[in-house]
């Protein structure tokens, strides 16, 4: 997929430069992305690091297990081929437990550990599985049941109710995240057939 | 009240999990320092994609492209009846948290976060996150070059969010 995205991009700011004149820009922002990434990596270990440290106690304390228990009748729905694999679906609950409750910084990792067990279970290690499509495109919808981030600054730009949008926030969540999951299932069942 | 949800969830989870170690036992330090080994492997996995990626996201922002495609696509968005300020933001999210953040916050700061602009911008910021940053790091990190139908069926969701928002703040708000 990067493949094509990533050259995409660079071209296309390339020329979109040419023909807003935006070119220092451009050239500045070879440089500044380099850097901002080392920013962003620095800001992944620490929470990698973190929250692979976590993960783990949580783990060997039989905590994930009992996320896994309370959030099994929906994951059986969505991930009905991971019934028996209680590994990655202990990982997938920490992550939409983390997700739900708005801890990004701690779903990621999360999510990462998720992917190595279900990469584990994968035939074709260096083509997605079904349950990986669906678990990443529920990871690029929003999950979290309260929008902190948004009602905080909508706090600070002098909102007289800061979480009146919430009800609109969840609908709309709740919407995009089905139309995921249907997609990404749409998807597996197509490529099934054509096999 | 919601700031002191944000302010307990986090640190309350930390010390429950560490707390119900000790109760079973755990030799926690052991198990957070053998985690924490995984998570440094992982980023040095990470490292050359997540390079390459904000590379490429820093020059699409500061090109000026976003906005010459959001000015090609604000007569779709009058059709479906969105506010056409609400464009960039949206063709923003799925490549760039960071910069949907920052319109946002100038959608807030020149229209108020009470209006209906500000509030459809609320609820879009609320039910977005980055897609493409997600599809790239979560396969990158086990290896994966072939993500199949993923990236579209997550822009699929944030065209859904596009349209929806507009819809759900008419719906419970007006």
């Amino acid at each position: 997929m990067m493949n094509y995205v990533w050259p995409v991009m660079i071209i296309f700011a390339f020329i979109a430069s040419i023909i807003t004149g935006n070119m220092a820009a451009l050239s500045s922002a070879v440089i500044q992305g380099g850097q901002d990434a080392v920013q962003l990596l620095l800001r992944l270990v620490a929470m990698l690091c973190l929250w692979g440290g976590i993960m783990e106690t949580a783990e060997k304390a039989g905590l994930t297990a009992a996320f896994s228990r309370l959030l099994s009748p929906a994951l059986k729905l969505i991930f009905p081929r991971l019934k028996k694999n209680e590994y990655a679906l202990e990982a997938i609950s920490m992550n939409i437990t983390a997700n739900v409750l708005g801890l990004g910084n701690a779903a990621t990792p999360l999510g990462l550990e998720a992917m190595r067990r279900l990469q584990q279970l994968n035939p074709d290690a260096s083509k997605a599985s079904d349950e990986m499509v669906v678990f990443v495109v529920m990871n690029t919808a929003a999950m979290h049941i309260i929008p902190t981030t948004v009602a905080t600054l909508r706090g600070q730009y002098g909102s007289q109710s800061p979480m009146t949008i919430m009800p609109a926030s969840m609908l709309t969540s709740a919407c995009a995240l089905t139309v995921a999951v249907f997609f990404a299932k749409l998807g597996n069942r197509l490529g099934r057939k054509s096999k | 009240m919601m700031d002191i949800i944000g302010e307990w969830v986090l640190p309350l989870m930390v010390v429950s999990i560490i707390v119900f170690g000790l109760y079973k036992k755990v030799r926690v330090f052991d198990c957070f320092m053998e985690g924490a080994k995984k998570g440094l492997k992982t980023v040095y996995d990470l490292l050359p994609t997540i390079t390459g990626l904000v590379v490429a996201v820093t020059m699409l922002k500061q090109s000026g492209g976003m906005e010459l495609i959001a000015k090609a696509f604000s007569p779709v968005a009058a059709l479906l009846g969105v506010p056409e300020d609400t464009v960039p933001m949206a063709l923003l999210s799925p490549i760039s948290g960071g910069g949907s953040l920052s319109l946002f916050e100038s959608v807030l700061k020149s229209d108020g976060p009470d209006s209906f602009l500000g509030q459809v911008a609320s609820v879009l910021m609320g039910s977005t996150d980055t897609t493409l940053y997600a599809v790239t790091v979560y396969y990158a990190a086990v290896g994966i070059k072939n993500t199949r139908h993923t990236l579209y069926a997550g822009l699929a969701a944030d065209f859904a969010s596009f349209v929806l928002s507009p819809l759900f703040v008419r719906l419970t708000l007006y």
